[in-house]
């Protein structure tokens, strides 16, 4: 009698009928078997936070109560006292002047930068190679370097500044300069990555049309403002979207520079929702701002796909 | 004798202002890399000092001192284990998500999509709050399990896209031959898409070797990481520039390693997650 196994467990051809319903059980099955440990994860580590982090928004809990007392129900005071809260609305303010610059910043330099590097260049690949070691280096190590280098006694920008004329900044501790110090910062780190996407877009622009254009004379404005931007509309939106999500969640860099200060110059939504659960001990107010921030990224995301659609014909 | 025509000002005008980003690009990493060189003195000094002796002081320094090592240990543990994982597990859900056809698939394929968008500082209040409950609170496990769940997404979704370049008939015939599915994936497309791994390794090992907030709220002194090892280093009164760029550089080097000798992978990782939408 032969024996069989099958996942660990012998079985004899006598079970033939047995062993093949088990086969079939297996193959009827296999595509949720393949998918169930990354539903388990996603389920358990992902979905299941989110929703109790929705629900604790409606209670009210300290940091050191957990394990010892239960939460206290609030229903929507959480909601309402944070939109009363100055703290918040600063924060929100702040997160919107950051995601914005940054963005329009990023997408300008990288588009013009795009633009000049389209062209047959050579020594194309050591450039990309360079640009692309910002988004590689841990934020944190850029805001530490970056800490150093704004550093008004021994930092090298006040340095370069001095050479040209100008006097010293305190750049990281007066708060008209702290929020101009984290966006330089974030545009130094993010715009060669996003002049790498727009210059993979421009370069899938098939040469035929470009030629076809200048034979019928337009000029390279026209070039540009007709034919190249709205062939690579779709590519410009993702990357709107992409970066706008994440400065968003931007977090890190703010935390070691300036940790929100000097005052609330700097406390971008993220950090703001940090300091509040972790340090200010209030879980459920903490994450009634979740729920806010996700609703934010969710509306940014939906309205900026909307306008970068591309109509079909 | 060569006349320069008008086309040349123009090309020279573009490199020198690439060459001018690069510089802008690259600055703040020389700085990082020459201040972990520069004794204490030279670090503070102004003007900044340009030549100097390099001093291996300050990699001593942070190798010999208490926890160091162990924090460097942890993050190795923790970026490969997480890398190692979810390769296995993201190729399993990626191959059902391109081969099988089942109840329920566009629901998971968008839900892939969208647990991209969820923000670390969102979830790790929850999270802190259920793995005290479950004791996984300073352990290297809950942190690789919170990894696990962040990089799943997008490591399914790369994978994805590669498998889908494979053709069918290679796997019709390792079926007809009498192959299992579970065989057909591990021996048959994994291969195939080697390149697609290459780059989603790189890039869950970046996230979870890079990572800061969510390993600082989740670890001890015995289980944190080196960013979190970095940010303590940093107090109110002196900041030990020499030391904290000694281990910056040190979490900087995967990063460095990559890009020299994967640059264009990752670019067309990057590219192709835009391009193809």
């Amino acid at each position: 009698m032969r024996k069989k196994r099958f996942f660990g467990i012998e079985i004899d051809s006598q079970h033939e009928r047995r062993e093949g319903n088990v086969k079939r059980f297996l193959t009827r099955f296999t595509p949720y078997l393949f998918l169930a440990p990354a539903i388990f994860i996603f389920g358990f580590i992902l979905l299941y936070p989110v929703f109790y982090g929705i629900t604790l928004s409606f209670f009210q809990w300290a940091l050191r109560d957990i394990g010892a007392k239960a939460p206290l129900f609030v229903g929507l005071k959480n909601y309402i006292e944070i939109f009363q809260s100055p703290y918040f609305l600063t924060s929100v303010r702040v997160t919107s002047i950051f995601i914005g610059v940054t963005m329009v910043a990023e997408l300008g330099i990288g588009m013009a930068l795009a633009l000049l590097a389209e062209r047959k260049t050579r020594g194309l690949h050591i450039f990309r190679t360079i640009f692309i070691l910002p988004v590689m280096i841990a934020p944190i190590v850029v805001g530490i370097v970056w800490r150093y280098l704004y550093n008004p006694t021994y930092g090298l920008i006040n340095y370069f500044l001095a050479i040209v004329g100008i006097k010293q900044i305190m750049w990281l501790s007066q708060s008209h300069t702290a929020l101009a110090s984290i966006i330089i910062t974030d545009i130094w780190q993010w715009t060669p990555f996003v002049f790498l996407i727009l210059l993979g877009g421009l370069q899938t622009i098939p040469d035929e049309i470009i030629e076809v254009s200048k034979i019928d004379s337009a000029n390279y404005f026209q070039r540009l403002i007709y034919i190249k931007l709205p062939m690579i509309k779709p590519i410009i939106g993702i990357t709107v979207v992409l970066r706008l999500i994440d400065a968003m969640r931007a977090l890190v860099v703010m935390y070691i520079m300036t940790f929100g200060g000097p005052g609330l110059s700097t406390e971008v939504l993220a950090l703001h929702i940090f300091k509040t659960a972790f340090h200010g001990q209030r879980l459920g107010r903490a994450s009634a701002m979740s729920v806010f921030l996700i609703l934010f990224m969710l509306t940014v995301a939906f309205g900026v796909l909307r306008i970068f659609r591309t109509e079909r014909r | 004798m060569k006349v320069l025509r008008k086309g040349d000002m123009t090309n020279i005008g573009r490199y020198v202002i690439l060459i001018i980003a690069s510089i802008i690009v690259l600055f703040p990493i020389y700085i990082m890399i020459a201040t972990s060189f520069k004794t204490r003195v030279q670090t503070f000094s102004m003007p900044p000092v340009w030549l100097f002796i390099p001093t291996l002081k300050h990699y001593g320094t942070i190798i010999f001192r208490g926890q160091f090592l162990r924090h460097l240990s942890n993050s190795l543990v923790v970026a490969t284990s997480t890398t190692f994982i979810s390769i296995i597990i993201g190729a399993l859900a990626a191959y059902s998500l391109v081969r099988f056809a089942f109840l329920g698939k566009h629901v998971v394929s968008t839900a892939t999509l969208l647990l991209r968008m969820v923000p670390p500082a969102v979830i790790i209040i929850p999270l802190y709050i259920l793995w005290t409950k479950l004791g996984l609170m300073n352990s290297r496990t809950g942190l690789i399990s919170t990894y696990l769940a962040l990089n799943l997404p997008f490591t399914i979704w790369v994978l994805r896209s590669f498998m889908m370049e494979i053709p069918v008939e290679i796997e019709e015939s390792a079926l007809m031959d009498g192959c299992s599915e579970l065989g057909i994936l591990f021996r048959i497309v994994l291969p195939l898409i080697k390149p697609g791994i290459a780059v989603a390794s790189i890039f869950i090992f970046r996230i979870a070797w890079n990572e800061f907030i969510i390993s600082l709220i989740l670890t001890n002194r015995y289980t944190r990481t080196l960013p979190v090892a970095i940010s303590l280093c940093m107090t109110e009164i002196g900041v030990q520039w020499g030391e904290i760029t000694a281990i910056a550089v040190i979490v900087a080097l995967p990063a460095f390693i990559f890009t020299f000798f994967s640059a264009r992978s990752i670019i067309g990782g990057l590219t192709a997650g835009a391009v193809k939408g």
